[in-house]
């Protein structure tokens, strides 16, 4: 996974709560079986009109903000689906990190597994954002990881909250499996020492299950 | 010891590794699979030259995408197709079980997992997909889970997790008759926001969700996750117990009854402590339908749409003049002045017998409403298809306009060919009205079974307390 130090970049607003994951990545491209080639499509319902229009009026087809890479959004990002397409979907568009107020759960989980950060800010620092961000053409911030800190250039800082072991997976773009199979006695013995986990009746009709 | 909650207890007997300030390597017990989520998972796996560890704890079902017409004819969405495709070949290849699209037990996936007895008390389940949720209902720990954590647990059948907060819902009362354990939730969610819950485990109790069928646990604790919670779980008691008896996976005889022992230590000790309590009374519930863009946006059918102005909080406002919007509604219209264009009986909320059963008694020798343009009943699984049939719910159905399909997850998810067409309205017994949802512009409103029927019946949404409910569970 690629890892997240620091990134300088323009910034998006998208000034919606609750955006869940079904606008991320709508439904008819959960059929694809690769993780690449969502960008194109992030927000697709609101992004184009039908026949694949780009609507003039959707904030991502706005000139301005051509190359964003930095995500402002507001309270309870990304709710809804699990669907993992969602975060590919951000990353592969080209954004390196989203700041909002509150993250749905699994979709913060997902954030983590490739390598994009979601920081948290005060409801009141997001709003100050949307206000900058707003008002002058171009603006960027810049994120450091590992001060945790977002700065512009006028001198604003931001200070965000991240747990110590999530910060290590983005700094390091630790691959959780092989972290995990590090402890491959330790599953092995527990697997052992709890055969509840298995007891299972295999049934001998549903065997032939076709 | 001090008392410990339900969660507590299964999060203790998982923990395969722990070290202070660091997330803990939870064990899983079951792993179900979908087409959907899953094939760049086992692409993930492959590439990195790594194995399945636990083929026999891991079960696919196609389900999201499955036609649910006749499945002899050939595939015509090739996208699907090669997804099907997928999952065969990656369940032959590491020794996974499948139930595919023409195996009996087929149906969706969180369906079949308690059906089969394959979900039973205390364990840890997950799957990628968030309404696992529903698994919590038999007194397990389940949630859903992004695709490079499907391809984690594949490879080591753990996951790695931090402990969440406890949250507990306690709904105190009597349902009064028409009102569902869909009205509950609905009404949970309601008063809790679609954030309120955010990354908790929910832990269900009161005499009303005590009362509450198997079927109807599941409908709750399906739904917690949009109340933004990560589980939703209900202590295991008889009527657990009763359901799982006899099921496929289940043990039986002398080994039933040992389960059943270690089953009923499976609960919330007096005293334990939550991190938060919510209280409901079911007894002041009326039936629930949702006039927004999602679960929150719920109120009782007595009601009216809300206006911008009745939020104080500028994004609320902001949020509703955009639903209204997108739904094509105005303030204050009475719920049940606003009408249908189709209607949708199925999913993982609300696609069980007993879902069926409240349906069909409410159509029995009735007919759909004219406006209606379409009314759709599809079984949770397979076994609930025959067993409808069996008690001849599907000629009840026919006979009133709807047209009987098979198992899969269909017009909630829309990704299979049954689709809300543009601006078209539904009364929907599924779990999500996002914009777009059930098809691009689509208009969607949640409600339970029994109101969808009426909503049917009527062209336009009523409140069902209005006709015979009186033997309806």
């Amino acid at each position: 996974m690629q890892p997240f130090t620091t990134h300088t970049g323009l910034v998006m607003p998208l000034d919606r709560v609750n955006v869940d994951t079904d606008q991320m990545v709508p439904k008819q491209f959960l059929k694809c079986l690769t993780r690449e080639g969502f960008g194109r499509i992030l927000f697709y319902d609101w992004r184009y009109l039908p026949g694949e229009k780009p609507n003039p009026e959707f904030v991502l087809n706005l000139p301005r903000y051509k190359g964003a890479s930095i995500l402002l959004a507001r309270t309870n990002f990304g709710c809804g689906s699990s669907r993992e397409h969602a975060p590919w979907g951000v990353k592969d568009y080209g954004f390196r990190a989203i700041i909002a107020p509150s993250y749905a759960d699994i979709f913060y989980n997902n954030c983590f597994k490739n390598g994009i950060l979601p920081a948290i800010l005060t409801e009141a620092e997001v709003d100050q954002l949307f206000q900058h961000t707003e008002s002058e053409q171009g603006y960027s911030l810049s994120i450091d990881l590992p001060t945790q800190t977002i700065k512009d250039a006028y001198g604003h800082i931001y200070n965000f909250e991240i747990a110590p072991s999530r910060k290590e997976v983005l700094l390091k773009g630790l691959d959780d499996i092989a972290t995990s199979l590090l402890h491959a006695d330790s599953i092995a013995t527990y697997e052992k020492s709890h055969p509840s986990a298995a007891t299972m009746f295999d049934p001998v009709d549903i065997k032939n299950y076709r | 010891m001090s008392p410990t909650t339900l969660y507590e207890k299964i999060w203790q007997n998982h923990v395969v590794h722990e070290e202070p300030g660091k997330p803990s390597l939870l064990y899983i017990d079951r792993h179900l699979v979908h087409e959907g989520t899953s094939p760049q998972a086992f692409a993930g796996l492959k590439a990195e030259g790594r194995k399945v560890r636990r083929p026999d704890l891991t079960f696919a079902v196609m389900d999201h995408s499955v036609s649910t017409t006749d499945r002899t004819l050939p595939i015509l969405d090739n996208d699907a197709k090669l997804q099907f495709e997928a999952l065969e070949r990656n369940c032959r290849e590491t020794g996974v079980r499948l139930f595919d699209m023409n195996s009996k037990h087929q149906g969706i996936v969180h369906i079949i997992g308690p059906e089969l007895g394959i979900t039973q008390p205390g364990q840890t389940i997950v799957c990628g997909d968030s309404h696992t949720s529903t698994h919590g209902a038999l007194g397990t720990l389940a949630f859903g889970i992004g695709t490079s954590e499907v391809e984690h647990v594949l490879a080591t059948q753990c996951l790695v997790q931090s402990k969440s907060k406890t949250l507990h819902i306690l709904v105190h009362g009597k349902r009064p008759k028409g009102v569902t354990a869909k009205d509950i939730i609905l009404a949970i969610i309601g008063k809790m926001g679609i954030s309120g819950g955010n990354a908790q485990v929910a832990e269900f109790g009161g005499e009303a969700i005590r009362a509450l069928s198997m079927d109807g646990r599941m409908t709750v604790c399906n739904m917690t996750i949009e109340a933004g919670a990560r589980a939703g779980m209900i202590a295991p008691d008889d009527t657990t117990f009763a359901y799982l008896e006899a099921r496929p996976f289940v043990p039986r005889g002398k080994e039933f009854q040992a389960a059943v022992d270690r089953w009923k230590t499976l609960k919330s000790d007096d005293g334990a402590k939550f991190d938060a309590t919510i209280e409901l009374h079911a007894d002041q519930l009326a039936p629930q339908v949702t006039w927004g863009t999602n679960p929150g946006m719920v109120t009782s059918v007595n009601g009216r749409v809300p206006d911008p102005h009745d939020f104080r909080d500028l994004n609320d406002q902001k949020a509703t003049e955009s639903a209204l919007k997108y739904m094509g509604l105005k303030p204050g219209t009475p719920i049940v002045d606003i009408s249908v264009d189709r209607v949708f009986i199925g999913s993982c909320t609300n696609s069980r017998l007993d879902d069926l059963r409240a349906a069909a008694h409410l159509l029995a020798g009735k007919h759909v409403a004219k406006n209606i343009k379409q009314a759709l009943i599809v079984p949770g699984s397979r076994g609930i298809k025959a067993q409808a049939e069996k008690e001849g719910l599907d000629k009840v159905f026919i006979a009133a306009g709807f047209e009987w399909r098979d198992a899969g997850c269909s017009m909630c998810i829309g990704m299979n060919a049954d689709v809300l067409p543009p601006h078209e309205r539904s009364a929907s017994t599924s779990n999500r009205n996002f914009e777009g949802r059930q098809g691009r512009d689509s208009r969607t409103h949640l409600v339970s079974p029994i109101m969808a029927a009426a909503a049917a019946l009527a062209g336009h949404f009523v409140d069902v307390r209005e006709f015979d409910v009186a033997h309806v569970e």
